[in-house]
């Protein structure tokens, strides 16, 4: 079953054009990275995603949902963990777990037993008393991931969610995502060569707003012909594969 | 719901920073103590407790324009802003998130004002209630601004020109310390036409029980915080759609 359907997106900001028919679909439980240099458009084909800009052509669908007209309705199906670390610094992990519970309408029998539930499957329960802002940058992102999960969406989108952390805290994350696979449905973006081989159903290669490869790491490797994951994606951003 | 859950967010953010609590409520009191003491030692009428209470209440409430323009500006130039507008939210609920919750944070400033003023020698009568209640319109004309600030500015800026533009206008041009009629010409007329020196009035005549002559007062200060409040609501919904 088809979770996303993007076909032939536009998006244009004054005469830059940050995409230009992009094409991909993601089936229902799959872990799609997009992989890109910077500019080549990940973020704004996640804003898209989410509602925020508006696509100047082409269409882009949630469950058959429009994404732009029928945005309301998308709000609840699907959730996203921004680039930068997207919590409330004064409040602490509870109590920001319990604002996005009550953003979206849950009761608070219905918000505690979530709350429960995601802090012990993301390893914060022994900071939900704590400030937010004063965790370390590990917990920050967990929690951030957590403010995502606790409404049980169906799609997520990951920003380059382990950006900046340290090699165990990543590997941490790491563990987390890989067990979302088959439950949700995952758009992740990342910089990290060995994070989108290791995590990735699939990977979609970017460039300058449209897509240039889209396949298991193991395919595009074989494409590219070569056998490191960040060599393939090299040469495929250079538009050495033919 | 989604609204008090977003109200009840702001008024610990803006609660648990112990600046803003120096700021909002310390500086007033010290201003309080200062200026009652020089009024105790030389005969100034407005440094009178009768006539300095109020008008330390009402420029307590410029610190208002700062708490919800800098907190506004800080959420829009974080992640959590994108979350947020990604959620079932709309732009009633960030608006009424921002506004309500310094609504009792100005009504708190004043009763903790007029109890140190009782403790200095106010005298406790009922009008005190009355005056406090007043401190609502003159809160609504700060946040409004706050909102309008707060949608424009970044959080760096929105501190410099609230912490000291807006504190000043009050300071200067509200009658608290001096009549702005001594100063004459244009002076005057400007603050007659601007809001802060109807607001002084309205919570003076408040507190002296004169509820026939507090009206017009009462009406320019409503006057401005309805429409400042539509204008920053405005601007917020409007910068906002085309902010990502």
């Amino acid at each position: 079953m088809k979770a996303i359907e993007v076909v032939d997106l536009y998006k244009n900001y004054g005469d830059v054009e940050a995409l230009r028919g992009l094409t991909f679909c993601v089936e229902q439980g799959e872990l799609v990275t997009l992989l890109g240099v910077n500019g080549a458009g990940k973020s704004t084909t996640l804003k898209v995603l989410c509602g925020l800009v508006k696509p100047d052509g082409g269409r882009a669908e949630i469950y058959g949902y429009d994404v732009w007209k029928q945005r309301q309705k998308l709000k609840g199906i699907f959730a996203i963990c921004p680039q930068e670390t997207a919590i409330a610094p004064m409040l602490t992990v509870r109590e920001n777990l319990e604002f996005i519970c009550a953003v979206y309408g849950m009761e608070k029998e219905e918000s505690g037993r979530a709350i429960l539930e995601i802090t012990r499957e993301l390893g914060l329960c022994g900071v939900i008393g704590r400030r937010a802002g004063k965790l370390s940058g590990g917990y920050q992102r967990r929690l951030s991931i957590a403010m995502a999960l606790i409404t049980k969406p169906k799609v997520l989108y990951l920003d380059e969610p382990t950006l900046g952390l340290d090699v165990l805290s990543r590997r941490e994350l790491w563990e987390i995502i890989e067990g979302l696979k088959g439950k949700v449905t995952v758009i992740l973006t990342t910089h990290y060569m060995e994070e989108a081989e290791a995590l990735s159903t699939r990977v979609a290669v970017m460039d300058a707003g449209h897509l240039v490869f889209c396949g298991t790491p193991c395919e595009m490797k074989e494409a590219a012909g070569c056998e490191g994951f960040e060599e393939a994606f090299v040469r495929l951003v250079r538009g050495e594969v033919q | 719901m989604r609204m008090l859950a977003f109200c009840k967010r702001n008024l610990k953010e803006i609660l648990r920073d112990p600046l803003n609590l120096a700021f909002g409520l310390g500086f007033s009191l010290v201003l309080l103590l200062l200026l009652s003491a020089i009024g105790a030692s030389a005969p100034v009428p407005m440094f009178q407790l009768d006539q300095l209470a109020p008008g330390v209440t009402v420029f307590g409430l410029a610190f208002l324009t700062l708490f919800s323009a800098t907190l506004m500006a800080k959420d829009r130039q974080s992640a959590l802003f994108l979350r947020l507008y990604t959620t079932p939210m709309e732009g009633r609920d960030f608006i009424l998130g921002y506004t309500l919750p310094l609504l009792p944070i100005g009504l708190m400033q004043g009763v903790i004002c007029y109890l140190a003023a009782f403790c200095m020698g106010l005298p406790i009568t009922l009008s005190v209630l009355l005056a406090v209640l007043m401190l609502l319109p003159i809160a609504l004309l700060f946040i409004g601004m706050g909102l309008i600030f707060g949608s424009i500015l970044t959080d760096k800026q929105a501190g410099g020109i609230c912490g000291a533009l807006i504190t000043n206008l009050t300071a200067w041009l509200s009658g608290i310390w001096f009549d702005p009629a001594m100063v004459g010409g244009v002076f005057a007329t400007i603050a007659d036409v601007l809001p802060f020196s109807h607001g002084v009035d309205l919570v003076r005549l408040a507190l002296a029980g004169d509820i026939g002559a507090m009206v017009p007062h009462l009406l320019v200060v409503l006057g401005y915080a309805l429409v400042l409040l539509m204008l920053g609501g405005w601007i917020f919904v409007h910068r906002q759609e085309k902010a990502f």
